[in-house]
This record gives structure tokens, sequence and C-alpha cells, in this order.
């Protein structure tokens, strides 16, 4: 018989201070990619660089030629492999450039009336979650994810990320549930269980998107080499050869489309930091850190 | 290739394929195509291609039938080869043709019509009722639903929905790029990104007969057995979680985010996505070989401490012991993959039997096989796994940190990590051991372009033992065989 709890306290504290103090891993994480010259003067094939079609070249005739969507972007890297004079990876997976509360705020950069209607979302969110500040309970529903983000919600339950040293914990029940907590491209097998678990919930509540796949469909929605985020549409490449196992058609762009979204998560998978970051934006936590951007 | 078009054709060659999983070849794969009209007879029009796989030896054969343009169904292989009995209801869910003679036809992986959904009453009896769990359970898991039939506390008999994450994957391949592929091959089965990529890439290596650079090989190992460490101490964390061993639980999960760490730390991604591409790998490790081995050391050294006093804590290894067993004739009748297999005494390793990449160089030998099959079993298995992973994982480092390119690490200079792939037609399969089992990739490409790709998980396979597996288990025994066959949803409702 070994003793646990002695093993327990072998390595001394293992959590992080974040977010009262930075941390290393959160910030040095590789983030989805951005645009850093938007003043491209051959904006020729960019848009042909991502195979989830997040990137727009020229397409606008707005100032701003080169916009990226980060809801779309499954950080590949095409892009800022082959553009390094255009695109980059994005650092860090906290603060307020790695969640926003509406679904343009995270196509980069943004046009001054996304900056007004984010700055109305806000305000919005703040008013509904004002009385959830301090003691958060969430419950988790996966909409047809690769697995991959369960395992990122599973670690905010571990020692490193703790969050229950936040006020933050999942509750079984969606009735005692104040925040929504969604991974997965929205399948339709999922649409009926996740609306009903919405549904149950009461007043007032969020719902986070976690992950590309559930905010825009990810590699399963987009278009390949698509002309860019506002013409992605559901895919039908290839011969209509499979019958009922209408693929692209079995997969919603994001799940959006079933429950209201309030913000906004990138990453494929997002970090457990990205994740934490959201859940913290969601309830108005971090919203001293919210100077201008989103 | 001409195929004979009949559904005599059907019947043949499964009694050749029963006959030769009955002289010890292992089932791996039955999937259906539909051959495009421009290829045969165009006013016939489509015909439906079953193509089934066979592992023997050192390859997995492919045994093909056509079945007539326009043919409602076709004798059902299940009878003669039980372990076909989800890939035909896959069939049928996709394309609507009837395996005649099948026992159980109900869908799989596309919801059906409401009757099909009424809750299943498969065993009668006084004080008999179904308790549905999921498809949003407590906790944080993916989504599936467990119909369980129960008196009270005994588990007589269990029905398993999986179609809630169905998401099309199959279809989405076609038409995609040789390169762009692989891209979806690591998210068919999230936390088996890297042995997905790896059997995707094999089948495309294949149908372009390049092979990638020794370098490359050594990365690939690096990667798919960081993966598989990854995997197995989450199934420990989660067998003790369930337990209610709140400290083994919390270690175990620090130790699997080192490993995420360490794995981030090498690519960028903590499941190793981007890694690897057809021809090779896309860069070096950006951590120096040196780097690598003290880090190694140090999680093996922690990891596996915290495994012995596991495995020599009682109250844990009472609730494992004789738990969901699974019998070695239902393991090799099904052709059991992965550490559920060898728990069994059924032994299928693709990293031995058919290896690939740097596997041959390293010298891996098989587990030592596990007969009583119970989740205890299928533990000490993910333990022996492991203790072999670290050392190839040593070896691995030194053998980068004896190449040129070692030293190199972290810089663009110095030699290729991926060998040039430009396939244009053909038709391969690809394989590679994941945490969970074999991972089988069918893939054909037209113009250079996938016009249909079959992934294969091992948690498909695997996941239909769950129904053999309660024998005098009750309802509290249930947490513990699921975390002890480790397996992800997402892999089995492609």
């Amino acid at each position: 018989m070994s003793l646990w709890a002695l093993r327990g306290l072998r390595n001394g504290v293992v959590t992080t201070k974040w977010p009262k103090r930075p941390d290393g891993y959160a910030d040095g994480w590789r983030g989805p990619a951005v645009v850093q010259n938007q003043d491209v003067a051959e904006p020729v094939g960019l848009g042909e660089l991502c195979p989830t079609g997040a990137i727009s070249a020229g397409a606008g005739a707005s100032t701003r030629a080169v916009r990226l969507d980060q809801g779309r972007c499954i950080l590949c890297g095409r892009c800022a492999e082959a553009r390094p004079d255009v695109f980059a990876w994005s650092a860090g997976a906290t603060g307020s450039d790695a969640a926003a509360l509406t679904r343009e705020g995270l196509v980069l950069p943004h046009l001054p009336e996304d900056d007004e209607a984010i700055g109305a979302a806000r305000a919005r969110l703040r008013e509904r979650t004002a009385a959830l500040r301090r003691s958060v309970h969430v419950r988790h529903v996966d909409g047809g994810s690769d697995g991959s983000e369960e395992w990122e919600v599973q670690a905010l339950l571990g020692p490193v990320y703790d969050i229950h040293r936040l006020g933050v914990f999942f509750t079984a029940s969606p009735r005692h549930a104040d925040v929504l907590l969604v991974t997965g491209a929205g399948s339709a097998g999922m649409a009926g269980p996740l609306r009903a678990t919405y549904e149950a919930m009461p007043d007032p509540r969020v719902v986070i998107a976690a992950g590309a796949d559930a905010v825009s469909g990810g590699l399963l929605s987009a278009g390949l080499n698509s002309a860019g985020p506002n013409s992605a549409g559901p895919d039908s490449a290839g011969p209509d050869s499979a019958g009922p196992d209408g693929g692209s058609a079995t997969v919603m762009g994001g799940v959006s489309g079933i429950v209201p979204v309030d913000v906004w998560v990138p990453g494929s998978p997002p970090s457990p930091f990205g994740i934490l970051n959201a859940l913290l934006i969601a309830v108005g936590r971090l919203a001293d850190d919210w100077k201008g951007a989103r | 290739m001409t195929l004979p078009a009949s559904e005599t054709g059907a019947a043949e060659l499964w009694e050749k394929l029963a006959a030769r999983i009955a002289a010890g070849d292992r089932f791996a794969g039955l999937f259906a195509a539909l051959r495009s009209p421009h290829s045969g007879d165009a006013a016939a029009g489509a015909a439906l291609v079953l193509s089934a796989h066979v592992a023997a030896g050192a390859g997995i054969d492919t045994m093909q039938v056509a079945l007539p343009p326009g043919a409602a169904g076709y004798p059902a292989l299940t009878p003669l080869v039980g372990a076909a009995f989800w890939y035909e209801r896959v069939i049928h869910d996709q394309f609507g043709v009837v395996p005649r003679g099948h026992p159980r036809l109900a869908p799989l992986v596309l919801h059906g019509s409401a009757e099909d959904h009424a809750l299943p009453r498969h065993v009668a009896g006084y004080g008999m009722f179904t308790i549905p769990h999921g498809p949003v359970r407590s906790g944080v898991m993916e989504s599936i639903e467990y119909l369980v039939e129960t008196p009270g506390e005994a588990i007589p008999h269990l029905n398993m929905r999986v179609f809630y994450k169905h998401r099309g994957i199959e279809k989405r391949f076609e038409g995609m790029s040789a390169a762009d592929g692989v891209l979806l091959a690591e998210r068919a089965e999230g936390i088996a990104s890297v042995a997905h990529a790896l059997a995707y890439c094999h089948a495309i290596e294949r149908i372009a007969g390049c092979s990638p650079p020794e370098l490359a090989g050594l990365v690939r190992v690096l990667h798919a057995e960081l993966e598989r460490i990854a995997n197995h101490v989450d199934v420990a964390a989660k067998l003790a979680d369930a337990a209610g061993l709140a400290v083994a639980a919390a270690r175990f999960a620090v130790h699997k985010e080192r490993v995420l760490r360490l794995v981030s730390g090498l690519c960028g991604s903590r499941f190793g996505r981007g890694v690897v591409v057809p021809g090779g790998v896309s860069a070096r490790p950006r951590m120096s070989p040196g780097a690598l081995l003290t880090e190694l050391g140090r999680l093996e050294k922690a990891v596996m401490a915290d495994a012995d006093s596991l495995m020599a804590t009682s109250s844990f290894l009472d609730r494992l012991r004789t738990t969901g067993p699974l019998t070695p004739a239902r393991a090799r009748e099904h052709g059991a993959l992965g550490p559920i297999g060898r728990a069994s005494g059924f032994s299928a390793d693709a990293r031995t039997e058919r290896p690939y990449d740097a596997y041959p160089s390293l010298g891996l030998l098989p587990v030592r096989a596990h007969e009583t099959g119970d989740a205890l079993a299928r533990l000490a298995v993910r333990w022996d796994e492991v203790v072999q992973s670290f050392d190839l994982l040593r070896r691995v480092a030194r053998e980068l940190a004896g190449t040129a390119a070692g030293e190199l690490a972290g810089t663009d200079g110095g030699g290729a990590t991926a060998a040039a792939c430009e396939p244009a037609a053909g038709r391969a399969a690809g394989w590679a051991e994941a945490p969970q089992g074999e991972v089988l990739y069918d893939v054909t490409l037209e113009d250079g372009r996938i016009s249909r790709c079959h992934p294969r998980s091992a948690s498909f396979h695997n996941l239909v033992l769950m129904h053999d597996v309660f024998a005098g288990d009750i309802l509290t025994d249930f947490p513990f065989i699921e975390a002890s066959f480790g397996l992800s949803v997402a892999g089995v409702a492609l």
C-alpha cells in the first residue's frame, strides 16, 4: 500500500499563477496566424495558401486588402511558411487577443464597424454576467469534435491549470450551469442534444464555441482553396458518389447555427490556456485587461 | 484490374476470406466505394465495389468484388466473419445496400428513423429496465450513448449508439490534394493525430513509390511514441479517477501535461500536428537531442515511479482484477487490436509485423502477451508499452544526436526532412500502430486528388467488443471498463 497523500506532496506546487502573473508557456504558445502586413503589392494567390479558405486577398475594395479569419485557421502554418512577409504566427493563447466576442472579431485586421459591434457585445455580456462573476459553473458538450478538444478541456481540471482556484467548476447538470462550453463542428447527431442542453440552462447563460471546428467547422466545412472567409461554404468537392453519406452536409459550419454563441475561441484544438482565457472573458473577469482591440 | 460483377462473386469471396481467417489471417476491414462509370461500362451505371482487407504476415491484402450496377443487396459477410458486424452496418448506412443475413442491421453512423431509436430491450424479465447514458454525459467526455439494460446492478446487455459524432470524414477527403489530406487525417481521431497522419502518408508514399529519408523516419517514431505515452498515461489517470484515487489521478494528469508540453516544445503543436507530411516530416525537432534525452529521463522516472505505486495499491487493483474480461477466443476471433488484444493473448502490432519508418532499424520486440484479458491486464500491457516507448525514444534521441542533422537541429540548413512525393494516381493501403491499435487507411488517388479514402481507426474496430466484456460486472465497473479500453469516439463515428 503506497501513501498517495505523501506522493502528492513530492513536486510542490505545479499550478500556474496565470492570470495573476504571466505564464511562460501560455505566452510562448503558437496561436493562429495573423496578417502582419496587409499592404501587399501582389496579393494574387494568397487565398490559395490556406486549406480552409481563411485568407481573403484583395476581394474587398477597402483599404485593408489582406484579411485572415482566425476562426477558420487550423494552425497548419502554410501561409507563414510560404509568405513570411505577409503572415506570421500569433504568440500567446491568453489576453484580450485570444478570443473574440463577435464572429467578425476573429477576422483580422478589424474593420471600424467590427470594433463598434464588439464594444456593444461586450457591454451586453457584462450586464448579463455581473451576477456570476466569482462563481461559475460550466457544462461542456462535445458537438462533434475530433477528441483532442476534450483532452484540452480535461487539462483544466488537472493540477497544472486547476480552474477551481478561480471559482470555476464543471457541472454535470445543465440546470446548475452558467456557461455552456461547446467543442466540435456541430454534427447533425449532436444538434438536438446540444440544443436541449442549452434550453435546460437557466438565464443568464453564456455560450463559448471552443476551437476552429466549433467556430466555423474548420477543415470539415471549409471549401478547399475557396476565395475567402465570406465566400467559403459547404464543400461539394469530388464526385457525388457516396449516396446518403453526405459528408459535409453532415457537418454544419460550427455550432452557432444550433446555439447562440457569445465567445469565440480560435485554435485547432484551442490550448488549455486559450479555453481558460475564454472562460474568464465570458464572465467579465478579464475586463480590466480589455484595452482596445476586441 | 477486371472484377467479377456478380453477387455470387461476393459469396465466393466471403468463403475464401473466411477460410483465410480460419487459417490464421486477421480481418482488418471491409469498405465500399462506388466505381465511377467511366472506368467501366458507362451505360450500366456505377457499380459498388466491396473491398475486404486481410492482414497476413508482412502485408495487407485487399480482396474486392463488384456488385452488379443497381444491386439492392448482397449476401452478408458477418455470419461467416463476425468482425464485419459494424463494417457492414456502415456500408448499409452509406449506400443503402442490404447485406442479406446480417444479424442486426440498425443504423450505426447515421441517424435512423424514430422507431430505430426507441429504447431497445434485448433482455426481458421482472424488474429489467434500460438506463440511457449519453450522449451528453457527466464530466468532460466525448459524445456517445450507452444503453445499459439492467435489473439494478448487473449488466446483462449493453448497446451503443455512436452516430452522434459522425462528421462525414470519408466524404470530406474526396477531392482533396494528397498534401491537404494529411491535415484531415490528423483530425479524424485527434488523440491519435500522429498515427492517423502516418497511416495516411504511408498509403500516399506507397502510391508515389517514394520513401522518407532516415531522419524523417526517426522524427516520426519520436512523435508516434510520445503520443502513445500520453494516451496510456491518460488511461491511467482515468482509471485512478474512477477508483477515487484523487492524488494518483492528479499526478498522472501532471505527467500527461508534461508529455504534451514536450511534444509542443518539439514541434509547436501539443498533438504533433503538422509534423508528418507525405514523403517525410515538415521540420526537424526544435529541441536538441541532448535536451530531449534529459527531459525523457526525468519524465520516465516520474511516470514509472507513480505507475509502480499504482500497481501496488491494492484497493485500486481490486477494482480492475477480473473486471471486463475479454476472452482470448473472442479476441482472436475478432482480431482485437492494440492493448485490448495484447491483454487477451492476441498480439497484432503493426510496428513489429509490418514495420515502417525507423522501427526496423530500432529493433522493436513484441511486448509480453497477457492472457487474463481483464482491465488489469490491459493496464499492465499499457505500462509495458510505456517502458518500451521510453526505451525507443532514448534510442531515437541518440540516433538524432549521431546524425549531422542533430547538430543542426532548429536551423534550416542541412539534410533533407522529406523526399519528393508527388503521387498521380493509384490505390494503396497504409497502416500505423496508434496507442489504441492499428490504424488502416485505404486511399485511392486520381489525377493527384483523393477520389476515395477510408480511414479505419482501432477505436472503430475495438469498440464493438464492449458488448462482450460485461461478464458479471455491475454498474460501478462501467467506468473502469470504458477507461481500460482507452478508445476515442471521434475515431469510431468518422
